[in-house]
């Protein structure tokens, strides 16, 4: 045929590589991946040559050096005699806590919240939405820094606590009493929580540095064995529901095997409470809960659930009316109907902004330098780095360390996505 | 038979005016059992609804009654609660605000000098009427009026202090505004493009030849495209585009910016007085930052999403990598970077102002999750509208430019505009790299002076407030976006 007589022949021009949409794309990946490569020579060539000016080399070897300084919060065991390795463990460690605490408290008050604003009650659901404006519409330091003057302004002295012979003869009250059955004391030298201790105690194993108390390990495995029994129980129940169309009463062997087994396990290893209680002008015994800690965990949470609150909202919103109406019509109770038909729908809304808000969570935790908490970025970036004088090595290693746990978040996100992703053709 | 009438039993041969609705399914006590009152459960949330707000009342209320306004320390201060109200009564001492106001806003911006970051706050408005509106509405003519007059009113307070050169802009933009705006506002973009390195000049001061010299390179870029392009191509021609501005901003602008200004010499109109950079501080730096990173990071985050969805593999990589990068890092480890590192990554003996270093960084990490933002919004779209475009023979850019983006973006607002609160927001934290930011560094200022020491509520809830206003009405104004953009039939 005529047209295809015209067409030229096969032969390469040099233009092609701009003109021809075949050969194009490759072009431009070619000059792009070039450039990137320049540019980064180029930052490295200076970083090599400013290195060098300064004398200084890039190792980590400074790690495995004595970090000299002292941590107020250590979780695991810590002296100013360990390895600037181990004080940036103490760090990721108070850093994890801070985060966990962070977005279980926040994920409560967030859903409390998200629900709350969507209930028929004017006045309640007002507040929330005051509470979700004003708690996203400025920014998280301010919370941080006004619930540090909080803990360490208004709180009352540990002598405030002192009942003297005087009070008793008068009747009177001293100035400050301790909450929650007189078990938690909030002073403005931080807050004292009791602690869990053991008679009979099975002892610690080491797995390399980290001591491990085999109570808590016990005590988890029990709850595990636990759960994993009332699951069964709760299987067998479904499997003879199905079979005979008849489910057996089994709420109080579901309450036996969730209770008995613990409380039989804390009675052997004879666990109680150790109270603070006040000694001369301070607290002792339980545990002292560092006032930045508390300012930190308060301010992240309070932020964080505003964020969570609409999320939640959101969600249940974003759930059509007929969804329900058609449960209604199935002849499903309203409590049925949340749990079988609405909520399965808006967690698969829900849960991605949802670990995106824990993810911001964590990195805001950085914030802890406000108010002095020792944190990652305030052992490795902070005292060590200045100590050091190893900017370059600590703030890569603080960067990949951060990455590490975002990306560890986020691929959860992604298995979670994939495992409720709407199977659709 | 009249005898039986009489005796029927009683029958009403009128009607009855119709009742009025029992008094308990009317007005506010209808609207109580409705909203308030209408089972166990809800009574029950009303009453810890109000409990919780007398809480609050109880414990903020006496403490905002009790507030001082006149006082020159935070002693004296309390010296006035407690000669007024008693020994035991707590008073808020906004006297810290009126003495103090100028910090907060400016920093250390020296005093003779605020009328410059106003004047630049004022031109702002001027510059972003183009981006934000479509025509000229009654309101949006007051709202003209009212940045004028404040204009003029700052030019009569600061009148010795505003050099010629000036108020011949001003004029300009007046008379522009009064002219060729008349039919759109899309008219005035002209001075959107030039307003940031007018702004420059505005703040930092210096030689205004610089900040021309830095405009002509733009310029050039526009020349050599228009030059290069009918011969050369679409390709040459957006090299050249790029390369002129590199070589101008490299070689040519510094010699042209001194030469101009050994013969316009420090004269007034020509010359302002130099702030450093550590003069900034409070809001100023707040909105320089602020304002620059949301500028910047739009576009970028545009270009950052489109390589993501990007058919060339090795593209796509890149911009992955930086955006999971940015993305999984917080803020201040990027902006201590910016602080510590950044003299590692450079030619031996460059140094350049912690300002721009800081304005970078936020850009970059706000244009990471905008990206992300209009990722969505991209796949949102049907695949028919790509499909669409295809068929029309359009190729890629204009394809993007005249479909897939508009309403990608239009997808997008408010994850945007959350993004840039969130923007916002951030720029407290310029305080851990020495900047002198509202909300701690000021605050930690004005509370080492001796006058105010110990003061705690008042500094946090005035800076809160002005970030809440701003912070809300950007998204209050994203809503109103959305309903004004809203095509679908429902």
């Amino acid at each position: 045929m005529a047209t295809t007589a015209e067409t030229p022949q096969s032969g390469f021009r040099l233009g092609m590589l701009i003109y021809d949409t075949r050969y194009r794309s490759i072009t431009i990946q070619i000059v792009v991946v070039l450039l990137c490569m320049a540019a980064a020579a180029w930052l490295i060539d200076n970083l090599f040559s400013n290195l060098a000016d300064r004398g200084k080399d890039l190792s980590f070897s400074f790690l495995w050096n004595r970090a000299g300084y002292d941590i107020n919060q250590t979780l695991i065991p810590y002296s100013n005699d360990d390895t600037h390795f181990r004080a940036l463990l103490v760090g990721l460690v108070n850093t994890i806590l801070v985060s966990v605490l962070g977005c279980i408290a926040a994920t409560i008050i967030g859903v409390f919240v998200g629900v709350l604003r969507l209930s028929s009650n004017w006045l309640v659901a007002r507040l929330m939405t005051v509470y979700v404006e004003i708690f996203r519409n400025v920014p998280v330091l301010l919370w941080i820094l006004v619930a540090f003057a909080v803990f360490t302004e208004v709180t009352p002295q540990p002598r405030d606590f002192k009942v003297t012979d005087q009070m008793v003869a008068e009747g009177t009250e001293p100035a400050a009493s301790m909450i929650l059955f007189d078990s938690v004391a909030v002073t403005n030298r931080g807050t004292f929580i009791p602690k869990a201790l053991y008679e009979r105690s099975l002892g610690e194993i080491k797995i390399g540095f980290l001591p491990i108390s085999l109570n808590t390990v016990a005590i988890l495995a029990v709850i595990a064995a636990s759960i994993f029994a009332f699951r069964r129980i709760r299987k067998n129940a479904s499997d003879v529901q199905d079979r005979t169309g008849l489910r057996p009463s089994t709420w109080w062997m579901e309450l036996l095997v969730l209770f008995v087994p613990l409380l039989a396990l804390l009675i052997a290893l004879g666990f109680h409470l150790e109270r603070p209680t006040l000694g001369g002008f301070n607290f002792t015994g339980g545990i002292l809960v560092l006032n930045s800690f508390m300012a930190l965990w308060l301010g992240l949470t309070l932020y964080t659930a505003a964020f969570i609150g609409e999320i939640v909202r959101a969600g249940i919103a974003a759930i059509s009316k007929g969804q329900s109406e058609a449960a209604a019509a199935l002849g499903l109770r309203p409590r049925r109907t949340m749990s079988l038909v609405i909520l399965p729908q808006a967690l698969r809304v829900i849960i991605p902004p949802l670990i995106s808000q824990y993810l911001n969570l964590t990195k805001n935790s950085s914030l802890a330098i406000a108010v002095s908490y020792m944190d990652l970025r305030g052992t490795l970036g902070g005292i060590t780095l200045n100590q050091t004088g190893r900017e370059l090595e600590c703030m890569l290693l603080l960067m990949l360390i951060y990455l590490v746990i975002s990306l560890m978040i986020s691929g959860g996100m992604n298995v979670y996505n994939n495992s409720v992703k709407l199977k659709e053709r | 038979m009249a005898d039986k009438t009489t005796s029927a039993p009683f029958v009403r041969k009128e009607m009855l005016a119709p009742e009025g609705p029992p008094a308990t399914q009317i007005g506010a006590v209808k609207w109580l059992r409705e909203n308030l009152f209408s089972g166990p459960l809800n009574t029950l949330l009303t009453l810890a609804g109000l409990t919780t707000i007398a809480y609050l009342l109880n414990l903020a209320l006496p403490w905002f009654l009790h507030s001082v306004w006149n006082a020159k320390t935070f002693s004296e201060c309390r010296e006035i609660v407690a000669n007024t109200w008693g020994p035991d009564a707590h008073g808020a001492c906004w006297a810290m605000i009126r003495e103090r106001w100028n910090q907060f806003l400016f920093g250390f911006y020296p005093n003779d000098l605020y009328w410059r970051p106003v004047l630049t706050f004022l031109l702002l408005f001027v510059a972003i009427v183009p981006v934000l509106f479509r025509e000229w509405t009654p309101r949006l003519m007051v709202a003209g009026g009212v940045v004028g007059a404040l204009i003029l009113w700052l030019s009569v307070a600061y009148g010795d202090a505003i050099p010629a050169g000036i108020l011949v802009v001003i004029l300009v933009v007046a008379g522009l505004l009064g002219r060729s705006g008349r039919k759109y506002p899309a008219t005035l973009s002209w001075f959107t493009l030039i307003f940031p390195v007018l702004a420059l000049w505005l703040l930092w001061g210096g030689s205004i030849w610089m900040s021309v010299a830095i405009l002509l390179g733009f310029v050039l870029g526009g020349l050599a495209f228009r030059l290069v392009s009918p011969a050369g191509g679409l390709v040459f021609g957006a090299t050249a585009a790029v390369l002129v501005p590199i070589l101008w901003w490299y070689y040519g602008s510094e010699p042209f910016a001194l030469a101009l200004d050994r013969i316009t010499g420090h004269g007034k109109p020509f010359w302002l007085r130099e702030v450093r950079s550590d003069d900034f501080g409070g809001f100023v730096l707040a909105f320089v930052i602020g304002v620059s990173g949301i500028a910047a990071s739009l576009p970028l985050g545009i270009i950052l999403a489109l390589g993501r969805k990007s058919d060339m593999l090795l593209v796509k990589w890149i911009c992955v990598g930086f955006i999971e990068f940015i993305r999984g890092v917080p803020l201040i480890t990027l902006l201590f970077t910016a602080s510590l590192l950044l003299n590692y990554f450079l030619p031996p003996g460059t140094n350049f102002n912690i300002i721009l270093r800081v304005i970078i960084m936020v850009t970059f990490f706000s244009a990471a999750y905008i990206a992300e933002v209009i990722r969505g919004g991209l796949a949102a779209l049907p695949r028919g509208q790509y499909e669409a475009a295809d068929a029309l023979g359009l190729d890629y850019w204009k394809a993007q430019r005249l479909i897939i983006m508009p309403q990608a973006l239009k997808i997008s607002i408010p994850g945007i505009v959350s993004s840039f609160i969130g923007l916002f927001k951030d720029t407290t934290l310029v305080v851990f790299v020495a900047l002198l930011d509202p909300l701690k560094g000021i605050t930690d200022a004005v509370r080492a002076s001796l006058d105010w020491k110990g003061i705690y509520w008042e500094p946090y809830i005035f800076v809160g407030c002005i970030f809440f206003v701003i912070c809300f009405s950007m998204s209050r104004y994203s809503m109103h976006l959305e309903r004004l953009l809203k095509r679908e039939h429902r």
